[in-house]
């Protein structure tokens, strides 16, 4: 056994005991890691508020058979208090951090692109200069870019025809062609697969450019293309607050 | 693995919150050791309030009756009512005799990550006791940790249009702890939850 040390952002955490907490946690350079928190629900706890979800931490933790345990933990950016003060910021930073969890589904794999892409969103969704849900989304196209389903949003998915095309097809990887197009895929305004685009690609100019009524169309398609490459649907996706 | 009922008896134990299962061996040992007079009063204790304790239908929080014993005194103050999420968190401020209010039990905090939102707490009922306009504060007392303060941010917001004093306790900071031992993020909702003192 022996100590090791790190970044990680708190995914969620969970009761253990009387006192302590099973802590889950992304790490930069481990992966995701879950480890228990002693004596942190006591009120004179030395970890105080350190290890509460959003939190983006400097540890020491102790290497376990099962589970670390986490040994020291400093504040790097504290991004709890102006979550948990803003309701459609809480719910979306919780789809972000329930996305994280589960596109690391095995512990102690490295997955640095999508631990920075973590600490990226929950800074700009703190900073407050961007509407949460796009922030959000933004956050689920890269994610799912990183695990390797980045859809297109105009060349064609199947045949690679330079689009911009009228169909969108969650199964198929995206937009789809007149000659690739199948019954029953989506066909949305052509603003919405541009303002999609420009939110996968960080163009927050163009992004918000885009008139407010595609928003609530992109989310959806967003949603529906994270939950088909998803085997479980998320639970706190349906409870995001849109505006 | 134990024979038959014994194993029963660990799995039912282990289902238990914060119970693991070294712990449910531990207790399932313990009460085979134990006098089954002990035994029998414990069986007896769950029983009954499985039988007879329900939860108040005002305020949510548990009673022996259709109202908890608070609801019912009429000598609490009704245009006061404090928020908290667990009934265990009613014991804990009544054992403060600070407060002289009611009560209104959510039944946990909102956690998203749980599939837990407004809907599956009591916030229509919350919205429901306010309507008639008696009520004039409203104290926010969910737990100071994230779930707690999401929850208070939340309610705050609903009940904005009603025009109530709405408070939140000020919180983290340990009585008789020194300030310089709290951790920063614990100072800093303190310092967001601050009181003005009147002198
Ligand atoms: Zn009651």
């Amino acid at each position: 056994m022996s100590l090791y040390r790190d970044q990680g952002v708190v995914l969620r955490t969970q009761k253990l005991g009387e006192a302590d907490r099973i802590v889950s946690l992304l790490t930069r350079e481990h992966g995701r890691v879950r480890a228990v928190a002693k004596g942190v629900r006591r009120t004179r706890s030395r970890f105080g508020a350190r290890l509460e979800p959003f939190m983006h931490v400097d540890l020491q933790l102790y290497e376990g058979r099962s589970l670390d345990v986490v040994t020291q933990a400093e504040t790097v950016a504290s991004y709890g208090a102006a979550i948990a003060g803003h309701y459609p910021r809480y719910t979306a930073a919780t789809v972000m951090v329930e996305t994280a969890e589960r596109f690391t589904s095995e512990e102690r794999q490295p997955a640095m692109q999508q631990y920075l892409l973590l600490v990226g969103a929950l800074r700009t969704l703190v900073e407050g200069e961007r509407v949460p849900e796009m922030v959000l989304d933004a956050f689920l196209l890269r994610s799912l870019a990183v695990a390797g389903y980045a859809p297109s949003f105009a060349d064609c998915a199947r045949c690679g025809e330079p689009g911009p095309h009228a169909s969108f097809g969650v199964s198929h990887g995206g937009a789809l062609c007149a000659s690739c197009r199948v019954p029953g895929v989506a066909t949305p305004a052509p603003d919405t697969l541009l303002l999609l685009a420009a939110l996968l690609s960080g163009e927050w100019a163009v992004a918000e450019g885009v008139e407010v009524r595609h928003r609530r169309e992109g989310s959806g398609l967003v949603a529906a293309y994270l939950q088909w490459h998803l085997e479980r649907g998320l639970r706190s996706l349906p409870l995001v607050e849109r505006a | 693995m134990y024979e038959g009922v014994v194993q029963d008896l660990i799995d039912e134990l282990g289902r238990l919150p914060g119970v693991g299962p070294k712990g449910a061996q531990r207790i399932a040992f313990h009460l085979l050791a134990a006098d089954p007079a002990d035994v029998r009063r414990l069986v007896a204790a769950i029983t009954e309030v499985k039988e007879r304790v329900h939860f108040c239908r005002v305020c949510g929080n548990v009673a022996q009756d259709e109202e908890c014993r608070i609801c019912r005194d009429p000598r609490r103050d009704v245009t006061v009512l404090c928020v908290v999420e667990e009934p265990k968190d009613v014991v804990a401020i009544e054992r403060t005799r600070e407060f002289r209010g009611r009560y209104h039990v959510l039944g946990g905090a909102i956690s998203p990550i749980e599939g837990v939102g407004p809907d599956d707490l009591r916030v229509r009922e919350l919205m429901t006791r306010l309507a008639d306009g008696v009520v004039t504060e409203l104290i926010l007392a969910t737990d100071p940790n994230l779930e707690g303060e999401a929850t208070a941010t939340y309610l705050a917001r609903l009940v904005k249009p009603m025009g109530l004093t709405v408070t939140r306790l000020a919180s983290g900071l340990p009585v008789g702890g020194d300030l310089e031992y709290a951790d920063e993020v614990t100072l800093g909702r303190a310092f967001e939850g601050r009181r003005l003192i009147d002198v």
